[in-house]
């Protein structure tokens, strides 16, 4: 096994990458996504995560985040 | 007159709903919506640009449109419920265009799964409006599954021919027990007053207006198509014969 498959990894939005931040709201102020902003959602591992919940939604190596917005479509 | 539209409950008096799609620009997506009358645009869900481009549709769609959101897209049940939930979750609405789409180049649904992801999210509370082939057998599946409305394409999305099949869906208005949504196909006006002609309850379309040489132009027409097409339906046609029948008396005629 290599180092860097040893390493605790989580996969965003489809790309894999280390994990370094302890819960939800951390990755997504790291990632500079606007929380504050209407239109955003978040699932962990296939599961919606309400907003509310982001603070206190800690992540875990392995776990697979999509973080969608809202936009133009028909 | 009145004569609302009434899908799950919610009242609307427009039948014309709108893609936020393709246009130039986003003054002109906000003015066709505007000059259209409409009082549902689709959105999209989509994985979030960490470059950080992304700007957001919510807050410059004007308060009294409902959103749409669809699953365009998705080619499995499983991933279309998945985008259904986060659009719940992005646009605090329960209403969804479901679309299961099974050949990436002619944009055709895929019917199996899509009466498998209706019978899901029929059961997590969705209302769910899926985008299908004119059939009326699926038509009527998706509709005993629990769909509020079905939404039969006219043709091929973004393909502006017109509704290929009237007669297919004719026969699916008048045999749904849920409104009929002509979605997908509509070129030009005449399409869209048509597909009230024939029975359909409202009508839904991007491509033609967003891609009209003057979208806001365009977005007019189709409002006045649609008020058209209805009223004529409501007024009854009359049938088609193969040979003249006069409209002027026949007696009294000058000369002779």
């Amino acid at each position: 096994m290599t180092h860097a498959a040893a390493e605790a990894n989580i996969r965003v939005n489809g790309q894999d990458e280390p994990l370094i931040t302890a819960t939800l709201a951390a990755l997504l102020e790291e990632k500079a996504v606007d929380t504050g902003q209407r239109g955003i959602a978040v699932a962990v591992n296939g599961a919606i995560v309400p907003r509310a919940a982001w603070p206190h939604t800690t992540l875990h190596p392995g776990d697979s985040i999509e973080i969608v917005r809202a936009r133009q479509g028909g | 007159m009145s004569d609302p539209l009434i899908i799950a409950g919610r009242e609307f008096g427009s039948r014309l709903f709108l893609g936020t799609a393709g246009y130039p620009n986003r003054k002109l997506m906000l003015d066709s919506i505007a000059a259209s009358g409409t009082e549902m645009v689709t959105a999209s869900i989509r994985r979030i640009s960490l470059a950080g481009d992304d700007e957001s549709l919510v807050d410059v769609i004007p308060k009294h449109v409902h959103f749409l959101p669809n699953t365009a897209g998705c080619q499995t049940a499983k991933d279309a419920v998945l985008t259904a939930e986060l659009a719940r979750e992005a646009l605090e609405t329960n209403w969804i265009k479901l679309e299961v789409i099974g050949d990436r180049e002619l944009l055709y649904p895929d019917t199996e799964e899509l009466v498998r992801a209706t019978e899901t999210l029929v059961g997590k509370g969705f209302i769910i409006l899926p985008y299908c082939t004119d059939d009326p057998v699926v038509c009527r599946k998706l509709a005993d599954t629990g769909a509020a409305a079905v939404m039969p394409l006219g043709a091929p999305i973004g393909s502006g021919l017109g509704i290929c099949n009237p007669h297919l869906i004719e026969l699916i208005c008048a045999r749904s027990p849920v409104p009929v949504v002509l979605d997908a196909g509509i070129g030009t006006a005449s399409d869209a007053a048509l597909a009230l002609e024939l029975g359909c309850a409202a009508v839904l379309l991007n491509t033609a207006v967003s891609k009209a040489r003057d979208p806001v132009a365009m977005a007019k027409g189709m409002r006045a198509a649609v008020e058209a097409g209805r009223l004529a339906r409501l007024a009854g046609r009359i049938p088609k014969l193969a040979h003249a029948e006069p409209s002027s008396p026949q007696f009294g005629l000058v000369g002779t």
